[in-house]
């Protein structure tokens, strides 16, 4: 899928993306010569076609997580179907403030293991010290967790 | 109006969907990089015993020596970790993988049956209506993760059980950097020779190696000559025939065999 500006005759790039929560998609697009912005915006339906084909619209900025899309979509999963096998990275990880380990308890243990990693890979990046439920928001916009 | 075609257009794109995809197959091959053989166990008819055997064949394997891993690609019907002994108990996590739980013989397994809540069918979260456009799709990328995402680690035999059917062989065929070996299950009947000989033809075209065929449930209340007839109009072997009730040695001559 690629943005072209017919009057400038050139590639539109990537700008943000928006996830409003319910799950549609808002993506911008900006014309690097003449400076128009155009927004995609996908139903659930092809919201969700992206998902399931493992990419992300914007690239990817963290690594993919092990069986990220199974853990990440799967509505059935077991609760005990995982365990971390080892605190990865935690020595250098961020801390978590009590209402971001609050909201992060709230999701469901399947894939909970995997959507801890990424908010603190997201925050180590950036050198976040503290994870925070405003952290949590940001990242889930610039990565694309819908549902996460 | 003159607009640029899709190829046309040629500068560096931040979303590069397809070098993700690309990243995608290239963290397949890397996985089977340490695979000696991946063996595709398929069979057009539903009901014959793919798992079954699969998971008899594999315990075979391994008991003759051979590193051997078992991925169930059935993944609204999975039964190969049960049959395995392998169903309970948490799938580690590490840093860039998922450690395969380990059987019966030591046969490494990963299947939808290990990571689903009892009783509950595979379910995806997202939009209910119409999930047709997006549920193949889902189902192509677990299989996808299923191969690339297990530290399968070095294997001389990986067997993937693929449900009934071709959707699945599809699949894994447009996954894998080169088309699978196929063993093929039948039952003696006519009806079941149809149905494999359509999957058979369909992996065949797909540039699939065909192994042979194994015959299940011969000897009882099935009554026909679909493996040999299959054996014949293909060209390959009948590499076992599993009896209702199998004999110790049933599957160890159908692990040498191959």
């Amino acid at each position: 899928m690629k943005f072209l500006c017919v009057d400038c005759d050139r590639q539109m790039t990537f700008e943000e993306r928006q996830l409003p929560g319910d799950g549609t998609l808002a993506v911008a697009f900006k014309c690097p010569g003449c400076g128009r912005v155009i927004a995609l915006l996908t139903n659930p339906f092809e919201t969700q076609l992206v998902s399931s084909l493992g990419v992300v619209i914007g690239g990817r900025t963290v690594p993919e997580q092990p069986l990220e899309m199974v853990r990440g979509m799967v509505a059935t999963g077991k609760e005990d179907a995982f365990v971390e096998g080892r605190e990865r990275g935690a020595a250098s990880g961020p801390v978590w403030s009590r209402e971001a380990q609050e909201r992060l308890a709230r999701v469901p243990n399947f894939v909970r293991g995997m959507v801890k990693k990424i908010y603190a890979d997201y925050a180590r990046e950036r050198s976040i010290a503290e994870v925070t439920t405003a952290v949590m928001d940001a990242a889930r916009a610039e990565l694309g967790l819908e549902g996460m | 109006m003159h607009i640029r075609t899709y190829h046309e257009l040629t500068e560096p794109d931040r979303s590069g969907l397809a070098a993700q995809i690309g990243a995608q197959r290239r963290r397949v091959a890397a996985r089977l990089a340490r695979v000696e053989r991946l063996i595709a166990v398929m069979s057009g008819k539903g009901g014959v015993g793919k798992s079954y055997v699969t998971a008899h064949a594999a315990r075979a394997l391994a008991r003759a020596g051979r590193r051997v891993g078992v991925l169930d690609a059935d993944l609204n019907g999975p039964t190969a970790a049960r049959l395995l002994g392998a169903r309970d108990g948490p799938l580690a996590v590490r840093e860039d993988a998922i450690e395969p739980a380990v059987g019966a013989d030591g046969v490494r397994v990963v299947s939808m049956d290990q990571l689903l809540a009892d009783g509950r069918p595979l379910a995806f979260r997202g939009p209910e209506a119409e999930s047709f456009v997006w549920r193949g799709a889902a189902e192509a990328a677990a299989l996808r993760e299923f191969v690339a995402d297990v530290a399968w680690g070095a294997l001389d035999v990986l067997l993937v059980d693929l449900p009934p059917g071709l959707a699945r062989f599809q699949e894994l065929a447009e996954l894998l950097p080169a088309p699978p070996a196929v063993l093929t299950v039948t039952i003696p009947t006519p009806e079941s020779g149809d149905a494999v000989r359509r999957a058979l033809r369909a992996a065949l075209e797909r540039g699939a190696t065909p192994l042979g065929i194994v015959e299940n449930m011969t000897g009882g209340a099935f009554a026909g000559t679909a493996a040999d007839d299959l054996a014949t109009e293909f060209g390959i072997p009948v590499l076992g025939r599993i009896p209702w009730h199998p004999a110790p040695d049933t599957w160890d001559r159908l692990g040498e065999r191959l």
